[in-house]
């Protein structure tokens, strides 16, 4: 039994649900991201948002897998601030669905002021509105730069518990440092680009288990939304605990998404 | 608050029978595609920042030091503390442009 808390399952097939029920996967939240386009009007977040909180769930519970969802506008249409704030408007008109965790993935991309702008209105969201965050962190050579900015402005902006807020797509550059400063953490198995499987199960051994998740990131580009079960068998073939896999790919996200009063594990499939 | 990690359970040996044949096959990759580089015609003849990044990352392999996957994170990162005026795109590459390292591994 796991947990995948962080899968775009718009960008996948309801094969993909199949195959990740018969993995052993009992609940994903899946965070509003880009699309691989940018939406050409608030409408379409809109519309975004209705398939978030509606179309997914209905999709997901056809398996036994409870979905839940994040909303934001994502860091990559952020340049414009202007488009960025009537979407971030619209927000407030889904935060009472059932399936609603809080203001996801919210973060930078390449770190500049526009995307910093929409960071700290986004925060400015979840703090008027009592809701947890889950935060997107850069890719690749901004990734190291970005945690730092966003763990700073999440800081200055001084409302948000920690540990209310989860720091996503770490690897050995900024793990330790989101774990210090009293956030939690995820780690993302992507093929080429975040953490392997071996890399994630590295990390567990040199830095805890602590405060810190698994998840596949599956969405419309080179991903696989059976990572998270490959990284609990390659723990298993290292002769990990039962317990300790357990933890990290159960206990951890379940202990988390609690806080919200709305994360559940116990859907009984539909079809 | 903190637990124990839990320490990786194999020994070194069978750490080495389980992985050496996947990473033997990773150092061919990279091998190959320095070749590659090497066999392709036009451009410069000089590296661009990837694979100058890329040759100074290969050199922190073999430097005597542990903390190697971090190390070279933080060499491909960009180091700069302050927000940009505009994103100048919405992917990223892989290496900071700015690197201007060599193969020994400094990180000019
Ligand atoms: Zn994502």
């Amino acid at each position: 039994m796991y947990i995948d808390p962080h899968v775009h399952m718009v960008s996948r097939t309801t094969d993909d649900y199949e195959r990740m029920a018969i993995a052993g996967c009992v609940a994903i939240t899946e965070p509003a991201f880009w699309a691989g386009y940018d939406r050409s009007s608030p409408k379409g977040f809109h519309d975004y948002f209705s398939v978030l909180t509606d179309t997914e769930p209905k999709r997901a519970a056809q398996y036994g897998i409870a979905h839940h969802t994040w909303l934001c506008i994502n860091p990559k249409e952020a340049e414009d601030p202007v488009f960025a704030r009537e979407v971030i408007d619209i927000i407030p008109d889904f935060l009472e669905r059932e399936n609603v965790l809080g203001i996801g993935e919210i973060g930078l991309n390449k770190n500049s002021r526009n995307e910093l702008e929409i960071l700290e209105a986004h925060l400015q969201l979840a703090a008027d509105h009592d809701q947890m965050v889950l935060v997107h962190t850069p890719h690749l050579e901004d990734k190291r730069k970005g945690t730092r900015l966003i763990m700073d402005a999440i800081r200055n902006h001084g409302v948000i518990d920690p540990n209310r807020v989860l720091i996503d797509h770490v690897e050995e550059h900024t793990v330790r440092d989101v774990l210090d400063r009293g956030f939690w953490a995820g780690m993302t198995l992507y093929p080429d680009t975040k953490c392997t499987p071996q890399r994630a199960a590295d990390i567990f051994e040199m830095h805890g288990t602590d405060r810190l998740w698994i998840n596949s990131a599956g969405d419309w580009g080179p991903s696989d939304p059976l990572a998270v079960p490959k990284c609990r068998d390659e723990m298993r073939r290292r002769g990990h605990l039962e317990a300790t896999i357990r933890k990290v790919s159960f206990d951890n996200p379940k202990e988390f998404l609690s806080q919200t009063g709305r994360f559940r594990t116990d859907v009984q499939p539909t079809r | 608050m903190s637990i124990e990690p839990p320490s990786l359970p194999l020994s070194r040996s069978e750490v080495v029978d389980r992985y050496f044949l996947e990473h033997r096959a990773k150092v061919l990759d990279i091998a190959a595609f320095l070749d590659r580089v090497d066999r392709a015609k036009g451009g410069t003849e000089e590296d661009d920042f990837r694979v100058r990044s890329l040759r100074a990352s290969i050199s922190l392999l073999l430097d005597g030091d542990g903390d190697r996957t971090k190390r070279i994170l933080d060499l491909l990162s960009d180091p700069s503390d302050q927000p940009i005026d505009k994103a100048p795109m919405k992917g990223a590459t892989g290496a900071w442009d700015g690197f201007e390292g060599d193969a020994e591994g400094s990180t000019g």
